[in-house]
């Protein structure tokens, strides 16, 4: 059984279909690209799989269970977690409190116990703590710990918002373009972070990119959008050769 | 001592410099007031001051780190107010001052806290300037309310009406009006004293410093940042907005309860529990730094004690107050005299080091 199951996904902004008729399954540990043209509908998939969006139609299923129509919440604790296309951080929070609040639904103590600072509120701080410096060390942002995460140079903005995402311990992992803005040497040393997650951590990642070096060096398999319709899927080398897919991107 | 504030992490001695500043300010005055050096005009002041503080401190809480204008505060503060000295009039004769005047804060805050949450459940749906005018709202709201409602009580309990004193139908022998519409409150019992108001702004200043470095004002704060990101970490955003509003209303009640044992007769206002009171405690916050606690006390004393100190200048007072008050907005925020200070190594008086920007290379 595939880890996410999504048949018929449907989607209509007024009259516009911005997705239809949309199949994907990915399977435990697997590293899956989802590309296509500027408006193809890519993160209008994104939106539907965390709940953002409602879909008009069809069915999403993480891990054999139902997960469609659900709101973000839930879907987050079910087991997604996202990053964006334009970052959003807790800008005025540090590094490594971005990361604690991902971590705010594993780690458990009430409003009381931190006010009146009990000895249970020492004990889940130190995990959580430790805990986030552990995922900052993966990412190699532990030396950068207690800046504000506004102040964090452009690639460690997005390695960060990948930490935080991981923080909330997902079965599955959407990045929305995470080589957006990077420049060549970023982008290699995210596609080894990208690796390292998926070998260390047995996660399993569906990525929208449109860097095609990253594409190709990283995902196994691919889905094609074309205008909310899906135009080929298959293994990276195939669908890369495909005429149409060729034509998609660069016209006639 | 020393090398204990030196282990703990910088947030922490921040807080611990806010808590310091607190003390050493009561002590000063309490020293002052042995000495006699203190007029009785300023030490008048004393109760009011602890009172904004406070008021300052909840308001920070929601426009500092929940990041929603509230104009309404006053209105809770109100409440509070107005429920503490209810139950002081009604116990004043069967119980003794301090556990009287302990539970008449405790209950100004909790129906504080109750409106506060009611409040909040349509407000919160609302953010930016829609909220802001909503809260603006409610806050006149409770302030009529107060102005129209008569409670009285006799021996077979109380009455309550929102139309005049007859209608409370009450016992003549036994009736004893306690809550006369727009005469409001008279005769609480003057339990509040300086030492009382330190101690309840510094609760009110644990609870918050306490709570924005955990891991529900992480929550809180994550969502004024982002609540985009923040659902979809798995925050709840209606559950922590509530929690912030809550605990901000639950504070200015105590606040409120504080300022009613503080006045002879308790009358709701506009001067008093008006949406302009709920301006002057945004300007505390804004003047003081958002989300800095340290700053909306300091800012609240200084325009405090403003007005006082400028009394001798009669009818310009209040001229010089609002230039002085411009002035330091200025100074405070330009970006250009921010840099100024920071040249001349003057900014460390002004502004929070947290505040400070980090270059990463």
């Amino acid at each position: 059984m595939a880890l996410l199951e999504i048949s018929n996904l449907q989607i209509s902004f007024g009259g516009l279909r911005a997705v239809d008729d949309f199949n994907l399954n990915i399977e435990k540990g697997e590293l899956y690209g989802l590309i296509g043209p500027n408006g193809a509908g890519k993160t209008t998939v994104f939106n539907l799989l965390t709940g953002e969006y409602k879909p008009d139609e069809g069915i999403v299923k993480l891990d054999g269970r139902d997960i469609t129509g659900k709101s973000t919440i839930e879907i987050n604790k079910a087991g997604i977690a996202r990053t964006f296309q334009n970052i959003r951080l807790f800008k005025q929070l540090s590094v490594i409190d971005n990361v604690k609040v991902g971590l705010h639904n594993q780690y458990q103590y009430s409003t009381a116990t931190s006010i009146l600072r009990l000895p249970k509120y020492f004990a889940v701080e130190k995990e959580m703590n430790d805990k986030a410096m552990a995922l900052l060390k993966v990412f190699d942002l532990d030396q950068e710990a207690e800046y504000l995460s506004a102040n964090l140079p452009y690639g460690k903005q997005r390695k960060l918002e990948i930490a935080r995402a991981l923080a909330t311990n997902p079965k599955l992992l959407l990045l929305d373009e995470p080589a957006a803005g990077m420049n060549p040497n970023e982008t290699e040393e995210l596609m080894k972070t990208i690796k390292v997650l998926q070998k260390d951590f047995q996660m399993t990642i569906l990525l929208i990119e449109h860097d095609m070096k990253l594409v190709s060096g990283i995902c196994e398999r691919l889905t094609v959008l074309n205008f909310g319709r899906i135009l080929t899927q298959g293994d990276t080398k195939t669908v890369l050769k495909n005429p149409e897919v060729i034509k998609a991107y660069l016209g006639e | 001592m020393k090398s204990k504030i030196a282990a703990m992490s910088k947030t922490s001695r921040d807080n611990f410099k806010t808590y310091a500043m607190v003390l050493i300010v009561y002590v000063v005055v309490m020293i002052f007031q042995a000495a006699g050096l203190v007029s009785s005009q300023m030490s008048g002041l004393l109760v009011p001051l602890c009172v904004y503080a406070t008021m300052a401190v909840s308001l920070n809480l929601v426009v500092g780190i929940l990041g929603e204008l509230s104009l309404g505060h006053a209105g809770f503060m109100c409440v509070g107010a107005f429920a503490g000295a209810f139950f002081s009039k009604i116990t004043e004769n069967s119980m003794g001052t301090f556990p009287r005047f302990f539970l008449a804060i405790v209950i100004g805050g909790l129906v504080a806290g109750i409106f506060g949450f009611l409040i909040g459940i349509p407000v919160l749906r609302l953010n930016g300037d829609y909220l802001a005018i909503v809260t603006l709202a409610f806050g006149e709201i409770i302030k009529n309310i107060m102005n129209v409602l008569y409670v009285g009580q006799d021996a077979s309990g109380l009455h309550f009406s929102m139309t005049s004193a007859t209608d409370l139908n009450m016992d003549g022998a036994t009736g004893n009006l306690i809550i006369n519409g727009p005469q409001g409150i008279t005769g609480t019992p003057f339990d509040s004293t300086f030492t009382a108001g330190i101690i309840i702004l510094m609760i009110s200043l644990i609870v918050v410093l306490n709570l924005m470095n955990s891991r529900d004002g992480r929550a809180i704060m994550s969502i004024r940042d982002n609540h985009i990101a923040a659902e979809s970490v798995g925050i709840n955003i209606t559950k922590y907005k509530m929690t912030a509003f809550t605990i901000s209303a639950v504070i200015a009640g105590c606040a409120g309860s504080l300022y009613a044992h503080n006045l002879a007769s308790l009358i709701a206002t506009p001067a008093r529990f008006g949406y302009n009171m709920s301006i002057m405690f945004l300007v505390f916050v804004v003047l003081g730094g958002i989300g800095s606690m340290r700053g909306s006390i300091i800012a609240a004393t200084i325009l405090t004690l403003l007005p006082e100190i400028l009394r001798f200048m009669a009818g310009y007072r209040m001229l010089i107050y609002s230039i002085v008050l411009i002035v330091i907005m200025i100074v405070n925020w330009n970006p250009k005299s921010r840099a100024w200070l920071a040249e001349h190594n003057l900014s460390r008086f002004l502004f929070k080091k947290h505040h400070e920007k980090k270059e990463v290379k």
